[in-house]
Parts: C-alpha cells; sequence; structure tokens
C-alpha cells in the first residue's frame, strides 16, 4: 500500500469527471420532480442516452453529435414515459420502473455491435495561461467542455426556477395542480415539457460516462448512477446547488475508493466498490428526516374531470 | 375531440382483459422489433411461444418451465403484497443473492456432513438471508422515513459486491483449483435441492412457489392483514381511521417479500445452478416486477404470469440458438410487455369517449 501515490491535484480533478454524469441526470430530475412528476427512470434514459451517443459519435467521428443524439435518445425514451403517464395516467413508480427495465435491454441490443470499439476523443477545453496555473489549473480549467455545460445548466436552472415566470409556473405545477389548473395553466402540458427536459439531460449524463469518463461501451454500464442521481435529488431537498454539491461529494467518493483500489489499500476491493452505494444509504437516512422541501404534488396523477 | 371519463368503478372485464391485450400487442411489437433486426417475425415468435410447449424437445423444456417459472413466481407472490399497499421493494435481486448466499452458507458449513436436518437449516438460513435484507429498508423507512425504492436498489448493488466477494473468499472451492465459486451443492447429498421426481424440473422450490400462491389468496381474501394492506393501497386516509399500524404493514411486507425472495435464491443455488458463483443472479428480481404487475398483483394472476415469462426466457434461448436473436431482444421483449400493460390499464379505470361540444 502507498497512500502517497494518490495526487491530490488529479483526485479532485477526476473528482469533478466522476461527478458530472450524476449531476446532468440529478439537474433533470431536480426539474421534473420540481414540476411534480416522479420518475424512477433516470438509470434507464442515461444507458439509452449512452448507447446512443456512443453509436452516433462512432459512426460521424464527431462527439458533439454524439451528445446531441444523446440528449435527443434520452429525450424520447422519456416521452415513453410521458405516454403512460400523462396519457394513459398509469401508475409514476411502476412506470418508471418498467422504462428503466425496457432501457437496459433495449441499450444492449442496440449496443451489440459496439463492444471494444473506441469512441473520438471530445478533447480538453485549454485557455492559454489560466489553465497552465499549477494546481488550480489542472483542477478548475483542463476539463472537457460537456462537464462546465453540467455546472452552467445548474445556474440556468437554479435562475430559472428562482427569478422567471417559467419557473414559478414550474413550481406551482408541482406544489398544486389543482390550483395550476384553475389558474390556467396547461398542466400536463407544463409536465410533458419538464419529463422532456429531464430525459435529455439522463441522455447526456448517460453519454458523458459512455463517452469521456469511461469511455467504451459495456451493458449496463451505468451501473446505478441513475439511482443515486434519484437520491441526490433528495439529498439536495431540489436545491440545483445543492445538487452540484451532492453530486461532487459522490464523485469524489467513488474516485477516492477507485484511487485506494489502485493504491491497494488492504481492505478488499469489493468493500470499496460498495461503498457509495452504502453512503448514498446513510446521505438519504440523514435526510430523510425533513421532507418539508419536497413538491407537494409529487407522484400524483393530474386528471383535468372539466 | 375524446377525452376520458374516470368509471364510477373499475371495470371488472378490463382488467382481466389487460394483460391479454397487452400480451398480444407485445407480440405485434415484439414481432416488429424481429423484423428489423432482419428475422423472420412469425417463426420467431413462434419459437418464443410454441418450441418449448409442443415443440419436438418439449418433452426437455417443459420441466424447464417449472424451475424458471418457481423463483419468478415465489419473488413476485412477496412484492405483490407490498406493491398492493403501497410499499416498494424493488430490490428484490438483492435479497435473492444475499438468501443464496446465506442458504449456500449454511450448508457449506456442514459440509461434508451427511444428516437430513442440513437442507431444513439451509432453508431457514436463506429466508433469513432474505429477511434481514428487506429488513434494512423497511427499519430505515419506519425510523428515519426513508425512501424504500432507493435503499432497497442501492442495497442490490452492495449484495452483488458482496456475491463478487464470498465467492472469491469465504464460500470459494478450497477444492477448486483457484477458480472462483463455491463448492458444487449439487454433489453435497444432504445439501442438494434435487428434483423430486426425476426429469419432471419438479424441486422444492416450485413446491414453496405454489405453497406461497395459496397462502397470499387466503392472506388476502380471508384474512385481518391481508384487508389492511388493500385498505392501505385504495384508500390510505380511511386505513389510517381504521386504526391500521403502517410500520408494522411495511416491516410485514417487505420482511415477507424478501424472506422469499431469499427463499427463491436458496432454492436456486442449491438446486439448478449449485455453486455460489460472480455471475450467479440473472435477474430474476427484477422481471419478478414484470410478473408481479402482468399478474394484476392477484396470487393465481401472479402464477399464470410467471409461466408466461419463463415462457419467454425458455423460447427466447432457443430463438437465441437457432435463430440468432440476441439476448438483449428478449429483455427488450419483456420490458415492452409492462409498457403496454401500464397503457392499457387505463381503460380498466377510465372510459374514452367522444367529446359533445358544449361551452363549459
Amino acid at each position: 500500500m502507498d497512500l502517497s501515490e494518490i495526487n491530490p491535484v488529479l483526485l479532485v480533478a477526476s473528482l469533478m469527471v466522476a461527478a458530472t454524469p450524476l449531476l446532468l441526470a440529478a439537474i433533470g430530475e431536480l426539474v421534473v420532480e420540481k414540476a411534480g412528476v416522479l420518475n424512477l427512470g433516470v438509470e434507464g434514459m442515461m444507458i439509452v442516452g449512452a448507447i446512443s451517443g456512443f453509436a452516433i459519435s462512432v459512426e460521424t467521428g464527431s462527439p458533439w453529435l454524439g451528445f446531441i443524439a444523446a440528449a435527443i435518445g434520452g429525450a424520447v425514451l422519456s416521452l415513453l414515459f410521458v405516454l403512460l403517464t400523462q396519457v394513459a395516467l398509469a401508475n409514476q413508480v411502476a412506470s418508471g420502473l418498467a422504462l428503466t427495465l425496457f432501457g437496459l435491454g433495449f441499450s444492449a441490443l442496440l449496443g451489440q455491435g459496439y463492444v471494444g470499439v473506441k469512441p473520438p476523443s471530445m478533447g480538453e477545453i485549454h485557455i492559454p495561461v489560466i489553465s497552465d496555473i499549477p494546481v488550480i489549473g489542472p483542477i478548475l480549467f483542463q476539463h472537457d467542455p460537456i462537464l462546465y455545460l453540467g455546472i452552467a445548466l445548474t445556474a440556468a436552472v437554479w435562475a430559472t426556477l428562482k427569478y422567471t415566470r417559467v419557473g414559478l409556473i414550474l413550481r406551482a405545477v408541482g406544489e398544486n395542480h389543482d390550483a395550476a389548473h384553475a389558474l390556467g395553466y396547461k398542466v400536463i402540458k407544463i409536465r410533458i415539457l419538464a419529463i422532456l427536459f429531464g430525459g435529455a439531460c439522463a441522455g447526456l449524463g448517460g453519454a458523458y460516462i459512455s463517452l469521456i469518463r469511461v469511455p467504451q461501451w459495456t451493458e449496463g454500464m451505468t451501473a446505478g448512477v441513475g439511482w443515486i442521481a434519484l437520491a441526490l435529488v433528495v439529498f439536495a431537498s431540489w436545491k440545483p446547488w445543492r445538487a452540484l454539491l451532492g453530486a461532487y461529494l459522490f464523485g469524489g467518493i467513488t474516485v477516492l475508493q477507485l484511487n485506494l483500489q489502485a493504491a491497494g489499500v488492504a481492505i478488499p476491493v469489493e468493500y470499496l466498490a460498495m461503498s457509495p452505494y452504502i453512503i448514498t444509504i446513510l446521505v438519504l437516512v440523514i435526510l430523510s428526516a425533513d421532507k418539508s422541501s419536497a413538491p407537494a404534488s409529487l407522484g400524483r396523477i393530474f386528471h383535468a374531470s372539466h | 375531440m375524446i377525452v376520458l371519463e374516470k368509471r364510477p368503478q373499475p371495470s371488472k372485464a378490463w382488467s382481466y382483459a389487460t394483460p391479454l391485450v397487452a400480451v398480444l400487442a407485445t407480440m405485434v411489437c415484439g414481432g416488429i422489433l424481429f423484423t428489423l433486426l432482419g428475422k423472420n417475425p412469425i417463426e420467431a415468435i413462434g419459437t418464443i411461444f410454441w418450441e418449448p410447449l409442443f415443440g419436438e424437445f418439449a418433452f426437455y423444456y417443459r420441466p424447464q418451465l417449472l424451475v424458471k417459472g418457481a423463483p419468478l413466481v415465489l419473488i413476485a407472490i412477496g412484492l405483490s403484497l407490498g406493491f398492493k399497499a403501497g410499499i416498494w421493494n424493488i430490490g428484490a435481486e438483492g435479497q435473492y443473492i444475499m438468501g443464496a448466499i446465506f442458504g449456500a452458507g449454511a450448508g457449506l458449513a456442514f459440509y461434508p456432513l451427511d444428516a437430513w436436518y442440513v437442507f431444513p437449516i439451509m432453508v431457514i438460513a436463506g429466508a433469513f438471508g432474505g429477511w434481514l435484507w428487506a429488513s434494512i429498508p423497511a427499519f430505515l423507512k419506519v425510523r428515519f422515513g426513508t425512501n424504500e425504492i432507493l435503499v432497497s436498489l442501492m442495497l442490490v448493488y452492495v449484495a452483488e459486491q458482496m456475491l463478487a466477494s464470498v465467492s472469491l473468499g469465504l464460500l470459494k472451492n478450497p477444492e477448486g483449483f483457484g477458480f472462483p465459486g463455491s463448492r458444487n451443492l449439487q454433489a453435497y447429498d444432504s445439501a442438494h435441492n434435487a428434483e423430486l421426481i426425476a426429469g419432471s424440473g419438479m424441486h422444492w422450490g416450485v413446491v414453496t412457489a405454489l405453497i406461497a400462491v395459496i397462502f397470499s389468496y387466503i392472506l388476502l381474501n380471508r384474512h385481518m392483514l391481508g384487508f389492511h394492506i388493500r385498505l392501505t393501497g385504495e384508500a390510505p386516509r380511511a386505513a389510517k381511521f381504521a386504526g391500521v399500524n403502517p410500520a408494522r404493514l411495511i416491516l410485514f411486507c417487505l420482511g415477507l417479500s424478501g424472506a422469499l425472495a431469499g427463499l427463491a435464491g436458496m432454492f436456486e443455488v442449491s438446486g439448478p445452478s449449485g455453486v455460489v458463483s460472480i455471475d450467479f443472479n440473472v435477474g430474476y428480481g427484477f422481471t419478478a416486477i414484470i410478473v408481479a404487475f402482468l399478474g394484476r398483483l392477484h396470487p393465481v394472476g401472479i402464477l399464470l404470469a410467471g409461466g408466461l415469462m419463463a415462457l419467454t426466457y425458455i423460447g427466447g434461448e432457443i430463438a437465441q440458438s437457432q435463430l440468432g436473436l440476441p439476448a438483449a431482444a428478449i429483455q427488450v421483449f419483456q420490458g415492452m410487455l409492462l409498457f403496454f400493460l401500464l397503457a392499457f390499464d387505463l381503460l380498466t379505470n377510465y372510459r374514452i369517449r367522444a367529446a359533445r361540444s358544449e361551452v363549459a
């Protein structure tokens, strides 16, 4: 065992990379839940995004087109959730599970020809001078563009929810859909848009794993990140900046345990590998006491009878 | 303009018809999917649904139906009780794994003792393992209000790591030349969950699954606890006034579904599979969720749905070897089934009508 092999600068830099898929998926789900919809299909949308992004970037050679395809792929899958929960008024928990089960199978089917293929690399942004500052440069200014997109998205969602009319309407729909309906807002339409946004974000998060974080395609490669993202939304009490904080915390745990594995710590690999999941449970336990910040209409079906 | 109108009472006819319509719709869509994959859809669907039952080698596949159906039914029965009450245990896969580890561990602890009581102890240990794993989310929900969906699912990943750990360490076969995996329980008579009638596929797990179906039917229709479960799901406020203790219900539903999933894992590892290995679990815990919904959360329905799902597993394997249909296609097929089921369920609770044009 040699802990000195762990380079703190690289650790923090790779923490941000590990956190980004979580952040993207969690921000999307946060908007969905703010609109009063509980979509448990995040894992399914992520894995479909992962393979659509991977396949398109391999075929076209452009990671950018890949990410666009991933967002579309995630949104298309979430459209199935829309049909089930907003049109057919099905139970949201069951529909979300269906989405995940279907997504895992569908992605495996699509990805058959892509196992072992190497995707084109996106490259890192390099800003002269700033990126070359020791310590801070590699940590903050030498990443791929999608990582910054994740942070920008967090800021945008925060500002939209807090300061704009659109955000206010979205929150109204999530807090009390009957009142929002009575005021003349199109509850179903707003929820559909929120679900599609959540699907696109989850798709981006998935593609980030298959194109940048790993980068390759294997079946079921999201390995529960979508579920951790769902836990993260609870952790964040439905607040975007806390989601960012939480994503970095979980990213940190993941990276740290991988580094400890590599350094050959005396703890068996399996116990290190299960640590992110156990810590998720612990965090959920600590934060479950306060449910006051959850949107009041979360998970309830809306059907306008008049 | 088409509008939905809520039925005053859920339609009985549609509630029976929905699963059948969903299966038909899945066959049509599955056929389209198989065509896109370059296979003859009629042949593929025929292979999946006909071959295992009436094909040339049906004598081999029919027992497999019991072997694959039993764990699905056993797990789904447990899940359905919780689902009815709005308690979502979706970590049955983890409880299945823990049941297998505990059951096999108990058996291997006695190796090579030859005694009648080894197998019953394994059964108890398997049920205990599953119960223990499901009691974690139950306890956390009762004590801290933690979301049981997320906790039970997180524990699946933990259980998978445990499985990797024990098959490389604690339960590794000391005479296995360093290969991962435990001793083969099929070769240890006292611990072997053998077929009760040779060649029938009938093992103790199948018997237990049938008992679970009967037990659950009686519980739901003739017992106060079953009534409370149904009441909590259908009218939570009324249940509160009726004095239903939610904490007890959560501990019972999650605990029982965990114990049944644990039993399923234990019967699998001591019988058809035989060895605790890293990839011993094949996702029964997740497929059982589909089985529970397809069976309309009703014990008899689950029995039929479990049979159908087992059929798609076996038929899928045949289609894989004969037609080169990818394994993932069957997974998609099963996922589709759940989609159509949830979608067509609309007709149970709502009526579709053409709207009259009037000024509101």
